[in-house]
């Protein structure tokens, strides 16, 4: 075998990437051969005239959208605190809350919007990063444990959002509401996956112009040493969790364009373990420090294909999560540091065998 | 600190005792439910209690609301301890609750259940809606839309909660007798993101059906949104019928537009009821049965009217 290539293999064995990108070629194989054609895209005329765009890939993208944002916004958290937001999905759920309670003023089902949705959005994502500073706050400041300390929006926040809903059911008026969660009329993709592209970016982009990767990580790895060399670990946490809030916000929005109506118990319920989980393949330690997001998000993708995948085989209701759970199980086991330091071995042995025959 | 602690609260205990003391022509109840932002169906259920066990009706009532078993004891114990007349409850479990039962027995507390039923016949009275008989009504309806072959995507609730029990059940049992086939069930948790996302599923593989049976209203909205997206006609006149559980008021706006073909009631009413059941017991009449039934109805799209509507939906 050529030196190169065998570079380049131990190279990608000891890439954070190598996990995520596996596990996502093992599912993509296994629904070819479950379904031929899985990549299959073709493009229909909804019920309300308009083009959209059909097919198992579709929905993955589509479903996905909501913990991919997420996930960016938990791997920040991750890396600068050591420790995970657990109450993002109250938190989403409250987010809804207040969009509709914009747009529907005091009735349940208004005919007309009773605030512009630019308004309803800002003032959710306002509302969301009063909770993420407080979460912040709570972690940074009163240093307690970060899954204790959202814990308590954990339990609170869909008592909340029932509140500030006024404990009804909202229903958001028009149809002008609905396109950010399913389609805008003429155009075949759904929305979500645009809005998630946007956010991929905005973060891709402010990781490269600014000092938030670079800071959050040093904050992870060593707080004393970050303090010593003139960072403020206390603002950059909360700062982490205020953009965990951020992407609260849009995910709340997303979830309640969806469906144009708002339930506070069910809303994005369980969604922080997907979370959670998706940091965890995408190869970063949930202990914090250096950070990989390409990888989170690609996790966030790995789940919702899981999902999709047990939705199209014939699995039965009561045995879905365990199915799940075997395979995360699996992934989360290969992606373990004492496989993957085998792994490593492996490959630098096999490297160093090569050079001493050559 | 310590002393200054156990003072105010044994302060706050005498309060209670003396305020408790105040209103004793009030007939002391304790209603443990579960929380009100749960669903729609929750949220009306409390409501009803509100509405019926207030002062003005001759009630001292005091709400617990939980949907974790533990906090519901601590809350009944609680009840027991503070020397309610009559414990109402909607029970988070069927199971565990022979302890408690026994000690509210004991210290002469008549227990009556509304909504869930438990495993312990301690109770005196329970008002209680028949899911499976819901189911057995959808069916029937389902049947006698005169489908040539109905092909179901059955969408359930969280398994083996007691409304998922109670309509799968009868859906499970026609097509055991080969009357429907089921072409996908999976559960949606009662959520419409999940229904959305397993309705698309079996759309992008292709699988023909012309039913959806979604144990709730939710979760056939979601059903409903992905067969839009993918340009499937559904409601009366369409290639798909839908059906629903519970009458939200939105839901049957749906039926009324013609969106949807069918929703099944899931009376959340029981207030009333229960009410009759203590002042009869109040003058020493014992309830004629131990176990009353709901009345609960389907409802067809072609048949309802808006006074249904404004009658039998439950929000606003």
């Amino acid at each position: 075998m050529p030196k190169s290539i065998k570079t380049l293999l131990s190279g990608f064995a000891r890439s954070p990437l190598l996990i995520p990108f596996s596990m996502l070629a093992v599912l993509i194989v296994f629904n070819l051969i479950m379904d031929p054609a899985f990549f299959r895209i073709t493009v229909v005329t909804n019920n309300a005239g308009y083009p959209s765009m059909q097919g198992r890939i579709v929905a993955i993208l589509n479903n996905g959208s909501e913990l991919a944002i997420l996930a960016i916004g938990m791997t920040l958290v991750t890396a600068a605190s050591g420790g995970q937001d657990i109450s993002v999905g109250a938190a989403a759920s409250i987010a809804g809350a207040v969009i509709l309670r914009v747009v529907c003023g005091d009735e349940t089902a208004p005919t007309a919007l009773h605030a512009s949705i630019i308004a309803a959005v800002l003032a959710s994502i306002g509302v969301a990063m009063c909770f993420g500073a407080f979460n912040g706050v709570l972690v940074s400041v009163f240093k307690i444990q970060p899954m204790v300390a959202t814990l308590i929006l954990f339990t609170a926040g869909r008592q909340i959002a029932y509140w500030i809903g006024g404990g009804k059911i909202l229903n958001a008026p028009g149809d002008v509401f609905k396109y950010f969660g399913n389609n805008i009329p003429g155009i075949a993709i759904p929305t979500p996956i645009f809005i998630t592209l946007a956010c991929i970016v905005v973060i891709a982009l402010v990781l490269k112009f600014t000092n938030l990767g670079l800071y959050s990580q040093t904050v992870g790895i060593n707080v004393k040493s970050a303090r010593l060399n003139g960072l403020n670990p206390v603002w950059i946490k909360t700062l982490t969790y205020i953009i965990m809030s951020v992407c609260v916000a849009i995910v709340g929005f997303i979830k309640v364009s969806r469906t144009g109506n708002i339930n506070y118990d069910t809303l994005a319920k369980d969604i922080e373990m997907d979370a959670i989980l998706a940091v965890a393949i995408g190869g970063n330690a949930l202990s914090g420090g250096k950070f990989n997001l390409t990888g989170s998000i690609i996790g966030a993708y790995i789940i919702q294909f899981l999902t999709n995948t047990l939705y199209a085989t014939n699995v039965s209701s009561d045995s879905l999560k365990a199915y799940k759970a075997i395979v995360i199980i699996v992934i989360v086991v290969i992606g373990s540091p004492v496989l993957k330091e085998y792994a490593d071995r492996l490959f630098r042995r096999g490297g160093a065998a090569q050079g001493v025959r050559s | 600190m310590k002393k200054t602690l156990s003072l105010i609260l044994a302060l706050i205990l005498c309060l209670a005792m003396v305020s408790s003391a105040g209103a004793d022509e009030l007939i002391k109840v304790g209603i443990i439910n579960n929380p009100p932002s749960e669903s729609g169906y929750r949220t009306a259920n409390d409501n009803d209690f509100k509405a019926a066990f207030t002062q003005e009706n001759g009630y001292d009532a005091s709400f617990a609301y939980s949907i974790l078993l533990e906090e519901q004891l601590a809350a009944f114990n609680q009840f027991v301890n503070d020397g309610a007349d009559y414990i109402l409850l909607s029970a988070a479990s069927t199971d565990g609750w022979d302890d408690a039962i026994a000690a509210a027995t004991e210290a002469g507390i008549p227990v009556l259940l509304f909504d869930r039923m438990i495993n312990n016949d301690g109770y005196v009275a329970a008002v209680v809606s028949d899911m499976a008989k819901e189911g057995e009504t959808a069916v029937a309806w389902l049947l006698a839309q005169g489908l040539e072959a109905p092909a179901v995507v059955h969408i359930q609730g969280v398994m083996g909660s007691d409304a998922q029990i109670g309509r799968s059940g009868a859906l499970d049992a026609a097509a055991a007798e080969g009357k429907a086939t089921i072409v996908k069930q999976q559960t949606g948790n009662w959520s419409a993101d999940e229904a959305k996302a397993i309705v698309e599923s079996v759309i992008n593989a292709g699988t023909s059906f012309n039913v959806v049976y979604a144990e709730n209203d939710d979760m056939a909205k979601g059903a409903v949104a992905a067969l839009d997206a993918a340009g499937i006609s559904h409601g009366i006149d369409g290639d798909v019928l839908i059906m629903g559980f519970d009458c939200n008021k939105w839901a049957l706006k749906e039926l009324l537009a013609g969106n949807w073909n069918y929703d099944g009631q899931c009376s959340p009413f029981q207030a009333g009821v229960l009410d009759q059941i203590i002042k009869n017991l109040e003058q020493g009449i014992e309830p004629s049965e131990k176990l009353i039934i709901n009345e609960e109805k389907g409802f067809d799209a072609k048949e309802l009217t808006e006074e249904d509507v404004e009658k039998y939906g439950l929000g606003e």
